[in-house]
């Protein structure tokens, strides 16, 4: 037999190493290689993951902007439907891909595959794995948003180039809700308990300013709205996909990287707490 | 003696509780390069919290455990690299197919793409899958899913190969091609590290073993001295038509060294079993059938804690 191999630890892995979080060695990329190829066997789950929120552009924007020419938004623009609700369909198919992926796939390959069991028995930690899934979570929410994006200024939905950021404020909403649902999907006994993630859901899909300005709601339901996470995801694809920019979009940016952060920390300490007992 | 540097794995007082259960109670063992050490005992006596401590997935919580010299609680990852993992239930990759099983597995312990289809591809020829290298894991047998997990295990060429029940719920021909799998990987230098509570299973791959029960050792060393220590040469087995078979051990009594009195049969220890089955019948007791067997590890194990293995 020949000599044993220790994985290298590039620098990046030993600041993260000496971080007070859950142990890994820097091979959270491997998780996402398994990913890739699990999901070259399964690429039919790619399409559906692009085609919902085309369905809901045309369905909703050709539909709906029959009946309503313009929309004033809570900034004061004037716009057409399509334009104004193309930017929350993609923060809202940001979100609804992340929490797919962390919630039903995660906890199937927590349970039922033990697939994170065969893991870490190897060098990686419950770090690694948490990073992993939410690293490989957002590449495939990236392709699902640059795909939409393309539809989108096809569709005539998008008037500015500030709507090149709007990728990346995709991902940004994916890293925010995947992180979180991994979190929770930690805590989850069964599939019964899922019933509470489309609790959450769903409401923040009908009501984060998704479909019309927040403005329409009366004051404190206006106020509780702006404490959710998808509006802030919303606030953020419509500024920039509008071209309406300005200081308060920091604001949504930061709101949803403490929320990831939080979210990833989180669901490495339970993945620690329930794998390595 | 071997010197010191040859011990590969080590634990002194080494103790796994939860919460108010104590799983593994304080248990010193040392295990040699090029070995294959055991850990035999019933369901529930600790070993496979004490293999879930030793692959460094599971927090000691008491006393020393160390790997190569090194400490678990601060160098896990670096321990593990350096051991193979075959747990007691198969975790193989089902969304994957066999040869990307051991490609990414392989890819977990930071090889190389090139590294790693290289040791697969010797890997499957060891464990006889080369044919079935493209198939998907879920239609194989159980006994290919076995040995799919060793090879798997075995991707980090390992120092130490750690197996927790390696033959369970297979079929005795399967178990065979199994353990002549596992006597190769010993013939070339890996140290084997398993529990079973198969005492053939013990006797066939052990050079050493501790018996455990409730979470203590309660007996250490090779099959044979093991068997020389706690039991006779050979043991004659009486079946009686009686339903209670305490019944007769008055009636056998003195005959060889001691009796056991278990549900369907009574076990005679002595060293000659034709000469204590003579006697036997020169009392006049007529069992329904008497049989003359070596004893075996089950004989230790009933002796140290008056309870079958397997029931």
């Amino acid at each position: 037999m020949s000599a044993p191999t220790i994985p290298r630890t590039p620098l990046v892995s030993r600041v993260a190493r000496a971080m007070p979080m859950p142990a890994g060695a820097g091979l959270a990329r491997m998780l996402v290689e398994r990913n890739v190829r699990s999901f070259r066997h399964g690429w039919i789950a790619l399409v559906t993951g692009f085609a919902e929120p085309v369905f809901y552009l045309f369905s909703l924007g050709i539909g709906i902007g029959a009946l309503v020419k313009t929309v004033t938004t809570d900034s004061g623009m004037v716009v057409t439907y399509p334009q104004f609700v193309a930017p929350a369909l993609l923060a809202a198919s940001a979100m609804n891909g992340a929490v797919m992926d962390s919630t039903f796939n995660l906890f199937f390959k927590l349970k039922y595959a033990k697939l994170y069991d065969a893991v870490l028995a190897t060098p990686m930690g419950p770090r690694d794995i948490a990073v992993g899934e939410v690293a490989w979570s957002l590449i495939r929410g990236g392709l699902y948003s640059a795909a939409f994006l393309v539809v989108a200024v096809l569709a005539g939905a998008v008037r500015s180039w500030w709507a090149l950021l709007a990728l990346p404020a995709g991902v940004l909403i994916g890293f925010a809700f995947a992180a979180v649902g991994m979190f929770a999907t930690t805590f989850m006994r069964s599939w019964v308990d899922f019933d509470y993630i489309t609790l959450a859901i769903q409401p923040m899909f009908l009501f984060s300013a998704t479909f019309f300005p927040l403005a329409t709601y009366p004051e404190a339901l206006q106020w509780f709205v702006r404490a959710t996470p998808l509006y802030h995801g919303v606030a953020l694809e419509r500024a920039l996909m509008l071209g309406d920019v300005g200081w308060g979009v920091l604001g949504h940016v930061a709101y949803l990287l403490v929320l990831g952060l939080f979210g990833v920390v989180g669901a490495a300490r339970r993945l620690e707490k329930l794998l390595l007992s | 003696m071997p010197d010191t540097d040859d011990i590969l794995l080590s634990a002194r007082g080494l103790t796994k509780t939860f919460g108010e259960f104590t799983a593994v109670d304080g248990i010193d063992f040392a295990v040699r390069r090029g070995e294959c050490f055991g850990f035999l005992g019933p369901n529930g006596a600790g070993k496979s919290s004490t293999m879930r401590m030793v692959g460094c997935v599971s927090p000691v919580t008491g006393g020393e455990l160390r790997l190569f010299g090194l400490d678990p609680a601060t160098d896990g990852p670096a321990i593990r690299a350096r051991l193979g993992n075959c747990p007691q239930r198969d975790t193989l990759d089902e969304e994957l197919s066999v040869e990307e099983n051991l490609w990414i597995y392989g890819r977990y312990f930071g090889l190389s793409r090139k590294e790693v289809k290289e040791r697969a591809a010797e890997l499957l020829d060891f464990a006889q899958l080369t044919e079935r290298a493209k198939d998907k894991v879920e239609p194989l047998s159980g006994g290919m899913k076995r040995r799919l997990t060793i090879a798997r295990s075995l991707i980090n060429a390992p120092e130490i190969l750690l197996l927790d029940e390696p033959t369970t719920g297979l079929d005795p021909q399967a178990r065979h091609v199994l353990w002549d799998r596992l006597f190769r990987l010993k013939r070339s230098g890996v140290t084997l590290v398993l529990t079973t509570h198969y005492m053939d299973e013990a006797e066939q791959l052990c050079d050493r073993l501790v018996v455990m029960d409730h979470g203590r050792i309660v007996a250490e060393g090779s099959p044979r001295q093991l068997i020389d220590d706690y039991s006779t040469r050979e043991v004659l087995e009486l079946r009686f038509d009686a339903e209670d078979h305490g019944a007769y051990a008055d009636k056998v009594a003195g005959i060889g060294e001691r009796v056991e009195v278990l549900p369907d049969r009574l076990l005679l220890y002595a060293d000659n079993g034709d000469e204590a089955s003579a006697q036997v019948h020169a009392r006049g007791v007529e069992p329904l059938s008497s049989l003359v067997r070596r004893s075996t590890l089950e004989d230790v194990f009933l002796h140290l804690t008056g309870r079958t293995l397997v029931d």
